[in-house]
């Protein structure tokens, strides 16, 4: 499974690449694995505002539908476009091309509480068993 | 195999409307000596209905063709676990179709639909008796529709109770439209985990059962085909907290003359009829999803009630003695309607005919033999295929592809390789509790023959896995068409035809 | 017994294999307190033959369209029906199949569902239908709450002369209790009183509802209507019980409909007493992941050929569970069939042929009743193949009366417009004869 180093991961499989006050969101290589073909995506309005927590979004599947949850609260910055035109760059490229939004964040003390890569890893193995 | 799918004539059937030629027709209408009259142009159509333009024989040859690529029961076993895929009897079609059932409206004042009134009422009594309930209504469309009628039901009885209630608990192992039919009845889901012997414990519906809690839907037997042993100390945990057993009648073809919902306290259950009692799958309905309950839920049943006027002594049969039968819809606490009419009269009257066909001995034996079915699969395959819970199987046997998942072969494999043997699959992952489910249920009407042929395809098949895991991964490789790009279909939605 | 194929050799060979002695033993789960003593008490079984005599005999105990002259539609109507179709129907391959969750065997029905997808967007003037829906009533329904969904609004505005049991239906399924439900009336000539919904469209409304054509069979352009519900960004909902009549007047979709919903028994299906029914549902591309129901789409297989799957199926039940819009599984793919059959048999210039032949005779029956003393014609509004007349004499004992004639009259409106006592609905279709209209015309004089 591949967990780049030098991002944050939540419990809903959601990666996180910090870079100041700004982060971008997108789904793990082990989400995307388990989705199967990714068909749709389905992502809020730039400008939207999310707790920690909500779902802000919807990926799908042929044979199942997620919504994606909010790591941190925060605002929409930007949504990545040619995700909704092309789904499938999630499954190819989970971590660069298949990002789906940045988010402005409220509360930088949130992001303490997301896992390590080394912590995720560990949370996959008890999930499985 | 003699049985294997062979090529034979399977025609690049185009679409009807590919196959339309401008000025070609079908229709076949009489002469209208009535004056034409014009529609105002703000009314009239601005473009037609582009429907195809064909001559009959093409139609003809046309679903001719169409048909020729369908599996259906009338090919060969089909053992979807959950829907009972026993034979659609011929005669069932014929009594439907007779005029004086086929050709009667709605509508017509009762004097003349005594007859239609008559088999209702008497198939609610038959229904009844067979689930050991009190009351029947025949209104629901098919079991979803039921579960939600029932569902209602429930609510409309906790609410002259006092009050309705928010949650509703629901098996882990439960299909699909269980979960969905709270949604829409705007109760909450709260789940159940299954036992590790794959069945529901009185201990955790103890611990779930709340004052909050409006009742528990179940299926008994359970999806994994396991009768729910301690279903009567469940249904008195439920009652004691002043809530109602709802069950899932999907698998009743199991239970048929051997033990009955009502006796073990369950409080309404619902039917399939195009399950237990052969009204035919169509390609995926109609159904009818008739709703039984006990005595105490019959004030809230929906309208309209058929009723007959003197009452009559129950389950004698009538058969023109005078009997006054009536639409009753003065029901002051009734839900409402759940739909327009009367219900899927049609469906009544095949599910009507298979009943007083087969009668109590011949439904019950019915049962005995589609419970020895799904254990005869049980013995030839366990051998061959990971059974999780291999004790008390009913009518269905749920296996796994544990054993096969070690040389990368899925349950989804293992179902499109079985069609090149000449069989429709089993169900594939549900019930969800099992990973990789099979769900195999046989019925009653096949053979012993058909049982020991397929169980020998699975045994090859099993057999492939180890030693040939290509054939599986690639099929089903003898069908006209090779395995379908769901992807793409979800991804490009091509849901109509584009002229 | 003819469908138990089971031998007492292959019943003893079996029990071997299985290692019990007897069949009961496999029924040893079952506690013995709860298993069942005695014997169901129903009637003793029947032989094919004794079967289809006693099943005939309920049947003649009612009257039908062939040895009456029934005039009945408010929902329900009899057509002709093709002779190929019930042939084609009853196929074994169509008829015993079941839901196509293996596509690579199901081909048939797939692509017949496809059609059906197309034809019922082409009828209906829409982007998209699904693949049935249990029937108009429960069609409508679903119809509301998806726009209620889509709007994320709470009130539905309904016409008072959308059939009254669809709108009970309605009423029945809203468990919501912040979902609000109200009734826009009509107009002396039975047209949509637009001064009312203007008074009730708020920004809080969903959902407006209208039939077309309506109970009353009066048939009116909506777009107006259309107009005004999308300007309050709420969904125009339609709900139409005789498709044929869009053979010739404009479709739901030509008005501005977002959802469109039909009875479609009129394509193919009898009357059946009231049921199975068949519920077109179709909708704008946009919504189409808001829609219940089983979708087909087109694809390729693993050779690059043309072929049909279920799909989007995340929508649904089985899937979705507890988030699913609807809890909808089996729809009414059979009747699906004989409505696409029906639909390939009549088609393009049939459809509209049967459609002005019913529009030209029920017309000219109106004028003619019109021309009759003691009957009056109360809605203006131009009709398809029902109409409402108004009779000085109690329309019950009107129709009481014409059944000793063999003549079942019309639908009494009373039964559920109280504001209507005097009104039966009356319809025609080209199931009925015109010695069966003069006979009518004739014994009705002399009943009013």
């Amino acid at each position: 499974m591949n967990l780049p180093e030098d991002l944050k991961y939540s419990k809903e499989h959601e990666w996180v690449r910090i870079s100041g006050n700004v982060v971008t969101v997108g789904i793990s290589d082990y989400a995307q694995d388990q989705l199967g073909e990714i068909v749709f995506v389905e992502l809020p309005a730039e400008g939207e505002e999310f707790s920690k927590g909500d779902a802000f979004g919807v990926v799908e599947s042929v044979k199942s539908v997620n919504d994606i949850y909010a790591p941190v609260t925060g605002t929409v910055m930007e949504i990545n476009d040619p995700v909704v035109d092309s789904p499938e760059i999630v499954n190819e490229d989970p971590y660069g091309e298949g990002w789906l939004i940045k988010f402005e964040v409220s509360d930088p003390k949130e992001l303490k509480e997301l896992m390590s890569a080394k912590e995720y890893e560990k949370y996959l193995k008890e999930e499985s068993e | 195999m003699k049985n294997s799918n062979q090529k034979g004539f399977q025609f690049n059937e185009q679409l009807s409307f590919e196959l339309s030629r401008e000025g070609r027709s079908s229709a076949s209408l009489p002469k209208c000596p009535q004056k034409k009259r014009e529609v105002p142009s703000s009314l009239k159509r601005s473009q037609s209905a582009r429907l195809p333009q064909l001559s009959e024989l093409e139609v003809v040859r046309h679903f001719t063709r169409l048909s020729q690529w369908n599996f259906s029961i009338d090919t060969n076993f089909y053992p979807l676990g959950s829907c009972t895929m026993k034979y659609n009897p011929r005669v069932n079609e014929e009594t439907a179709r007779y005029t004086g059932f086929a050709h009667v409206h709605p509508y017509q004042p009762e004097s003349t639909v005594q007859g239609c009134l008559q088999l209702m009422y008497e198939l609610e009594n038959y229904l009844a008796e067979i689930s050991g309930m009190d009351a029947v209504t025949l209104q629901p469309a098919a079991g979803a529709h039921g579960e939600l009628t029932g569902v209602l039901v429930m609510r409309a009885w906790l609410k002259a109770q006092g009050n309705p209630r928010k949650k509703i608990l629901i098996p882990d192992s439960a299909h699909g439209t269980n979960p969905a039919t709270c949604s829409m009845a705007d109760y909450d889901v709260v789940q159940i985990r299954t036992g590790k012997e794959g069945r529901l414990t009185a201990g955790v519906v103890a611990q779930m059962m709340t004052e909050d809690v409006a009742g528990l839907m179940l299926t008994n037997p359970s999806t994994i085909g396991l009768f729910e042993t301690d279903i009567k100390e469940i249904a008195d945990i439920v009652h004691a907290k002043g809530g109602l057993v709802y069950g899932d009648g999907a698998n009743m073809n199991a239970l048929l003359g051997k033990a009955r919902p009502g006796d073990l306290g369950i409080d309404m259950l619902h039917y399939n009829l195009h399950k237990t009692f052969t009204t035919p799958h169509g390609g995926g309905g109609p159904g009818s999803g008739p709703l039984a309950v006990k005595k105490i839920l019959e004030p809230f049943l929906p309208i309209p009630r058929v009723v007959s006027i003197p009452p009559h002594p129950p389950l004698k049969l009538r058969g023109g003695e005078g009997g006054i039968f009536h639409l009753d819809s003065d029901r002051p606490q009734s839900i409402g309607r759940i739909r327009a009419f009367q219900g899927n009269f049609g469906m009544m009257v095949r599910a009507y005919t298979y009943i007083r066909e087969m009668g109590a001995t011949g439904l019950k034996r019915a049962t005995e033999l589609a419970v020895l079915n799904a254990n005869y699969i049980k013995a030839r395959l366990k051998d061959h295929y990971h059974l999780p819970f291999g004790e008390g199987t009913l009518h269905e046997v749920v296996f796994s592809d544990k054993k096969q998942k070690e040389h990368h072969i899925s349950t989804l494999d293992i179902a499109k390789r079985l069609m090149d043997y000449g069989f429709h699959s089993p169900t594939i992952y549900f019930p969800l509790v099992i990973f990789g489910a099979l769900m195999i249920e046989p019925t009653e009407t096949e053979s012993k023959e058909t049982l020991d042929e397929f169980c020998d395809a699975m045994t090859e098949i099993a057999k492939e896995a180890q030693t040939n895991p290509d054939l599986l991964k690639s099929a089903p490789n003898n069908t006209r068409l090779r395995r379908l790009d769901e992807a793409k279909a979800a991804r490009e939605l091509k849901l109509r035809y584009t002229f | 017994m003819r469908y138990l194929p089971h031998t007492s050799t292959e019943i003893e060979q079996m029990l071997k294999v299985i290692g019990v002695s007897n069949i009961h033993d496999l029924f040893s789960s079952i506690p013995e307190s709860l298993r069942l003593k005695k014997d169901l008490d129903l009637p003793a079984p029947l032989s094919e033959l004794e079967l289809r005599n006693h099943l005939r005999e309920l049947s003649r105990k009612n009257a039908h369209g062939e040895d009456w002259s029934v005039f009945l539609g408010g929902g329900s109507y009899s057509h002709y029906i093709p002779s190929a179709v019930s042939q084609l129907l009853t196929r074994g391959e169509f008829l015993t199949a079941y839901t196509p969750y293996q596509p690579e065997i199901s081909q048939g029905t797939l692509q017949a569902i496809f059609e059906y997808q197309t034809m019922v967007c082409e009828i209906l003037g829409m982007e998209v239908s699904n693949a049935s829906h249990y029937d108009g009533s429960t069609g409508t329904t679903e119809a509301a709450l998806m726009a209620l969904s889509i709007s994320k609004r709470k009130k539905i505005l309904v016409s008072r002369n959308l059939h009254p049991e669809y709108r009970e239906t309605l009423k029945t399924y809203i468990q919501d209790p912040e979902i609000i439900l109200e009734e826009i009336g009509y107009t002396p000539e039975g047209t949509l009183d637009r001064s009312h919904l203007k008074s009730l469209l708020t920004e809080d409304v969903g959902c407006v509802l209208v039939a077309t054509p309506n109970f009353f069979g009066v048939m009116e352009d909506l777009s107006d209507i259309a107009e005004m519900t999308h300007q309050k960004g709420a969904l125009f909902v339609t709900s139409t019980t005789e498709p044929l009549a869009l053979g010739l007047f404009k479709s739901p979709g030509e008005m501005g409909a977002d959802i469109a919903v039909a009875e479609g028994q009129t394509f193919g299906n009898t009357m059946s007493f009231g049921g199975p029914g068949l519920g077109f549902f179709a909708t704008k591309n946009k919504y189409v992941r808001s829609m219940p129901g089983r979708l087909v789409g087109e694809t390729v297989d693993a050779q690059g050929n043309r072929g049909f799957v279920l799909t989007l199926a995340t929508r649904e039940q089985h899937i979705r569970r507890e988030k699913a819009s609807s809890n909808i599984c089996t729809n009414v793919a059979l009747c699906a069939l004989a409505a696409t059959i029906t639909m390939t048999l009549w088609g393009k210039i049939g459809y509209q042929e049967l459609a002005q032949i019913n529009f030209d005779r029920a017309t000219d029956l109106k004028e003619r009743f019109s021309k009759i003393p003691g009957i009056k014609i109360p809605f203006a509004g131009i009709t398809f193949n029902e109409f409402v007349i108004q009779t000085e004499r109690d329309p019950q004992k009107l129709v009481e009366a014409l059944l000793e004639h063999k003549i079942i009259a019309g639908i009494p409106l009373v039964r559920w417009y109280p504001e209507q006592k005097n009104g039966l609905l009356v319809c025609l279709t080209e199931m009925n004869t015109d010695e069966h209209v003069e006979k009518f015309l004739g014994a009705l004089k002399k009943v009013l």
